[in-house]
């Protein structure tokens, strides 16, 4: 207790040079904590945009399907089994029908992943009630970044060729009957959404569907059904997220090491400076190991003040932002990543950053006070080393 | 002598200097009894902060056996060190060797906060220390706002604020104009009659000298005379 007291006079006492360190040390914690926040808002955004738009609880694939290989889509379908029915019918699974097809805007030929959906779900948030039709007429449903890549607007038209069943090709004209916003660029980039029931008609595949979304994440087992879960499907944006992290950490590393560095030069400079202070510790009576303590505390304490004045600036910050969010731009990155992200700052995100500077800054601290316990004091308070 | 609180027997302290060693105290006997107000006297490198040094524990002799308030002062740990001159030492420097962050009642204050007292103690003992050396209205102030002399009267507060049994005092008035050195002699002699510490001083200053009753030369780590003063004040 009373190297406490006295490292927080000691450190108070010495005036500008603690409130320097305390800033620059203050400013790594708000920074480190606002990165970090950022990230994990981007994380929950990214995740929840995910299970809203293409996800939901978990989906079930044909054993056949890879989506990152467009080859085992054309074989990657099949019935759906009665238990599956009667989940598609209550509206906790919504079927959706996958195959390859060419569309031709402005003359020039473009691939595309043809899916149908049922216009009646409500499981997946994207507009799918735009593709009812009480004609025969063959309406789309596509993202802003397919509309901009193939320079399609709403309600304008475009030449549909895909190949049924048999491999018997076959052409249609479809309209754009809507364009989403979303931020999950995968079911946006080179997708055309369309009825579920029409794309059965159009490949002559009833009732068939090449994977399921999942509206309750129920895990159920059904044969020749491979169920896939929230985890795996957002694995993809983790190890993106994790990889931002690192790069971020890097920065966030220097940026405590400049912290880290005053206050070691600062317990270097104190330690040649206060010889004769230490001598008269222990003339007064502390052993060498009490003198070093009182040192590392202070040394120590610099990332106690400086949490204090990070939060007394910081938290101001943090909330303002939460409440504006940073707007990343409408630049399509092919990631999932919202316009505009809001960090979300968690205790345990608080708690580690304190815990990793304090641990560390006592570190830095206590390295160079250990000279103190080589010290004589008879040259101590001589003002030798 | 019997009732002695200091006791060295054939002292000797060398120090490594290159390949070989100086030798800064050499048999030094002496002993020193409750009470006394004494002072090692002799010219810069004679010896005398060294033997300061070794009664107030800080340093160890290198042969010879120096015994304090009968603690061998080679046997002991650097704890016990400490705790030695935590409860029974006070220690009086030159350049005062006041903590500048600390106002005059935390300087005061500090050698209590080692041992265990309550805080209305504490305030109790430190006014006391300040009445004794007359700073009880300087008690705010930092050393930086404070002159040479009232800086040392904070020093020997300081010292005496635990009532110790010895107050080492080296070369207490080396940085004080005159009647500076001779207010705190006063004080220092006052204590020594009034509470019976025993104060030992290393000077060359002929004003310290005068207050002393005993007088103790030293030339090149040597005893060379021990003689009882004929007081002039």
């Amino acid at each position: 207790m009373i190297a406490f007291k006295l490292a927080y006079k000691n450190l108070l006492g010495a005036g500008l040079r603690t409130w320097l360190n305390v800033s620059v040390l203050s400013l790594a914690f708000v920074l480190i904590i606002f990165y970090n926040a950022m990230i994990d808002g981007w994380n929950r955004q990214g995740r929840n945009d995910t299970q809203n738009w293409e996800i939901a609880q978990g989906q079930y694939w044909h054993p056949e399907y890879d989506k990152y290989d467009v080859y085992t889509i054309n074989d990657a379908h099949q019935a759906l089994i009665n238990p599956i029915q009667k989940h598609v019918d209550a509206g906790r699974m919504v079927p959706e029908l996958l195959q390859q097809a060419s569309i031709y805007p402005q003359g020039r030929m473009q691939s595309i992943i043809l899916r149908g959906i049922p216009s009646e779900q409500s499981v997946l948030k994207l507009p799918t009630h735009l593709l009812k039709s009480d004609s025969e007429e063959l309406i789309a449903l596509i993202g802003k970044r397919m509309a901009k890549a193939s320079k399609l607007k709403l309600n304008d038209t475009v030449l549909l060729r895909w190949r049924d069943k048999n491999g018997t090709f076959d052409a249609a004209e479809m309209r754009i009957g809507g364009i989403f916003n979303c931020d999950v660029a995968e079911i946006d980039n080179g997708q055309i959404y369309i009825s579920y029931a029409l794309m059965q008609n159009m490949m002559g595949l009833s009732n068939e569907a090449t994977l399921l979304v999942d509206k309750l994440g129920m895990g159920e087992q059904f044969s020749d059904w491979d169920f896939k879960s929230p985890s795996f499907l957002l694995k993809e944006l983790d190890e993106l997220i994790n990889s931002e992290r690192i790069s971020g950490m890097v920065m966030q590393l220097i940026l405590l090491l400049i912290a880290l560095l005053a206050i070691f030069d600062t317990q270097i400079l104190a330690i040649f400076r206060r010889k004769k202070e230490i001598g008269t510790y222990i003339a007064l009576g502390l052993t060498r190991q009490q003198v070093v303590r009182v040192f590392t505390i202070e040394g120590g304490m610099h990332s106690v003040l400086a949490a204090l004045l990070g939060a007394v600036y910081g938290i101001p910050l943090f909330m303002w932002i939460d409440s504006v969010g940073i707007n990343f731009g409408s630049a399509d990155m092919g990631i999932t990543i919202a316009e505009r992200v809001y960090p979300y700052y968690s205790l345990q995100l608080v708690l580690i950053t304190i815990v990793v500077v304090v641990v560390s800054s006592t570190i830095v601290s206590f390295i160079p006070a250990r000279k103190i316990a080589r010290m004589k004091p008879t040259d101590a308070l001589k003002g030798k080393m | 002598m019997d009732n002695a609180i200091i006791q060295l027997n054939g002292l000797t302290k060398r120090f490594p200097v290159g390949s070989g060693y100086f030798t800064a105290l050499s048999d030094i006997d002496l002993s020193f009894s409750k009470g006394e107000f004494a002072g090692l006297v002799g010219p810069s490198g004679s010896g005398k902060t060294t033997l300061l040094n070794i009664i107030g524990s800080l340093d160890v002799p290198s042969v010879g056996e120096a015994t304090v308030l009968n603690h061998s002062i080679a046997g002991l740990n650097q704890k016990q060190a400490a705790n030695l001159r935590n409860h029974h030492i006070g220690f009086i420097f030159q350049t005062y060797n006041l903590l500048p962050v600390y106002t005059v009642y935390e300087n005061v204050e500090f050698a209590l906060l080692l041992q265990k007292m309550s805080a209305t103690e504490r305030r109790k003992a430190v006014m006391q220390a300040l009445e004794w050396v007359g700073l009880t209205d300087k008690e705010k102030s930092r050393p930086s706002m404070l002159s040479g002399g009232e800086c040392q009267r904070v020093a020997i507060a300081r010292s005496m604020v635990k009532k110790p049994e010895i107050v080492l005092a080296d070369e207490p008035t080396a940085n004080l104009d005159s009647k500076n050195s001779h207010h705190i002699l006063q004080t220092m002699q006052k204590l020594n009659d009034e509470l019976g510490v025993t104060f030992i001083f290393s000077t060359h200053d002929e004003k310290v000298m005068q207050y002393l009753k005993r007088k103790i030369s030293l030339a090149d780590g040597r005893v060379v005379a021990d003689e009882l003063a004929i007081l002039s004040q």
